[in-house]
């Protein structure tokens, strides 16, 4: 039988979600499973955070500034999240959709929380949010993200260093603060939200084919493009 | 700090208490409230208070935003009851809420409730709005400014020569008839109000009647946040002239 609704969200798509620091390597592995699925007959639909339109002009304007305050910075990911919802995610999600999310409001949770603001608050503005199929957080020490940014040249922004915070006047400092903050509240939703930890400190492959192992049990009775042109 | 905000801890609320008066008034367009706000603010200037006024979507951070998101009516509520708190929350941390450590009075052109109930007819849930808002500063006085559904289109209708889209609510689809549509949506309205009057603590005023009217019954309720007493002025013998058809006069009287 096709479309057996989730039992998370009542939707017949399934939600599949990665979550985890800046340059753990969730979008890597994000990708590559998007690309297994597919191959494997699935409907796959892709999303990333922050790749709606509506506001990021005006977080970029703000940042700029320094006119956002931890409040209006939540709630304005919060508007562009709610739009990537509408529009992205939970389209796919009613036609049936395998939707794997490049982050989620975890993200928000976490940053939110680093920021100051009130946990159960934040949980409440993002409750039109259901529950994911399954949440795969890639957990990896501080200093690892903070070799791999140092080594891939990028350059480190300033909110995601947490210079807004005043943690430190050194970037490097205030980085891996910040991201320590980060770290620690991932890891307490993990055992709150049930998330499938994933060791990310090994091998692309080795990460991949944990990946695909753990969705298999999830995928037994998701319908296939193929199958479900045979069906109707 | 949760005592002065309805139960959600503000990030960064100033060390320094906030000492200021946070006045509110309320009402639908063509309860009189934009006038009223005029007159109070005269009022206590007067009186010699330092007031800062503060409106919906006049902060810089998103109501450009707004406005483009009207013109294409596109966005989902939750979208946009988020957009607003947004806005909102601009102005709470950045004007309001200095005004208020230092000392000023704030007079606010309406407030959280509006944009509640706002989001509430549009599909949000009561529960969802009231949460949302935790982190707004509780006001001194919310003044209600209630006034008939009649009375409120006869003033839209002196004043625009037409009702306004969106007072009239015609992004819910409630009725494709703009005055039909007008009276449903201000029904809806009313009934998020009611339960809020209770929740928040509105003080109802009649505003059926005339500016000077209302305004004594304001001053009535401000007086005391200041711990004064407000006598009315001696009325004068004449009787001010009747508002005509329901459309709002300054009484020339005196």
């Amino acid at each position: 039988m096709p479309d057996t609704p989730s039992p998370n969200h009542g939707f017949p798509g399934r939600l599949l979600v990665f979550e985890g620091l800046d340059g753990s390597g969730k979008s890597t592995q994000a990708d590559l499973l998007g690309k297994w699925l597919q191959s494997k007959g699935y409907r796959v639909f892709f999303t990333e955070w922050n790749s709606s339109e509506l506001v990021s002009s005006t977080i970029r304007r703000g940042k700029k500034k320094g006119l956002l305050t931890p409040t209006t910075f939540s709630l304005l990911h919060a508007v562009d999240f709610a739009d990537r919802f509408e529009r992205k995610i939970l389209p796919p999600l009613r036609a049936g959709y395998l939707v794997v999310c490049d982050r989620y409001a975890y993200t928000a949770f976490v940053r939110d929380a680093a920021r100051g603001c009130d946990p159960d608050w934040v949980r409440t503005i993002y409750s039109f949010a259901p529950r994911p199929d399954r949440v795969f957080y890639f957990r990896v020490p501080v200093a690892v993200t903070l070799r791999r940014k140092l080594a891939s040249r990028l350059k480190m922004n300033y909110y995601e260093a947490g210079m807004d915070l005043e943690l430190s006047d050194d970037l490097v400092e205030s980085y891996t603060r910040f991201q320590g903050r980060l770290k620690r509240e991932y890891e307490r939703l993990s055992t709150v939200d049930g998330f499938r930890v994933v060791d990310a400190t090994r091998s692309v492959e080795a990460i991949q084919a944990e990946l695909r192992a753990d969705l298999k049990p999830l995928l037994v009775k998701f319908p296939t493009v193929e199958r479900l042109t045979h069906d109707r | 700090m949760t005592d002065r905000t309805y139960g959600t801890r503000l990030p960064r609320m100033p060390e320094e208490a906030l000492v200021g008066k946070l006045i509110v008034v309320e009402g639908a367009d063509g309860s009189g409230r934009t006038t009223e706000v005029t007159m109070l603010r005269e009022w206590l200037e007067v009186e010699g208070h330092a007031v800062v006024d503060t409106g919906l979507r006049r902060s810089d951070l998103v109501s450009e935003e707004i406005d483009r998101a009207k013109q294409g009516h596109t966005l989902a509520s939750t979208t946009m009851a988020l957009l607003y708190a947004a806005d909102f929350a601009d102005q709470l941390e950045n004007k309001i809420v200095p005004a208020l450590a230092a000392g000023s009075t704030v007079l606010a052109d309406r407030y959280i409730y509006t944009l509640m109930a706002r989001a509430i007819v549009r599909g949000a849930s009561r529960e969802y709005a009231r949460h949302l808002y935790g982190f707004a500063v509780r006001p001194d006085l919310i003044i209600f400014l209630r006034a008939r559904p009649e009375i409120l289109l006869h003033r839209s209708i002196g004043k625009y020569g037409s009702l306004d889209y969106w007072e009239s609510g015609m992004d819910l689809c409630l009725s494709r008839d703009l005055f039909e549509s007008f009276f449903l949506y201000q029904d809806l309205l009313s009934k998020e109000f009611d339960w809020m009057a209770t929740e928040y603590g509105f003080e109802y005023v009649d505003a059926n009647r005339m500016p000077e009217q209302v305004h004594q019954d304001v001053q009535r309720l401000v007086a005391p946040l200041y711990g004064a007493r407000f006598v009315a002025p001696r009325r004068s013998p004449r009787r001010p002239p009747r508002a005509v058809s329901g459309v709002p006069r300054r009484a020339a009287s005196a």
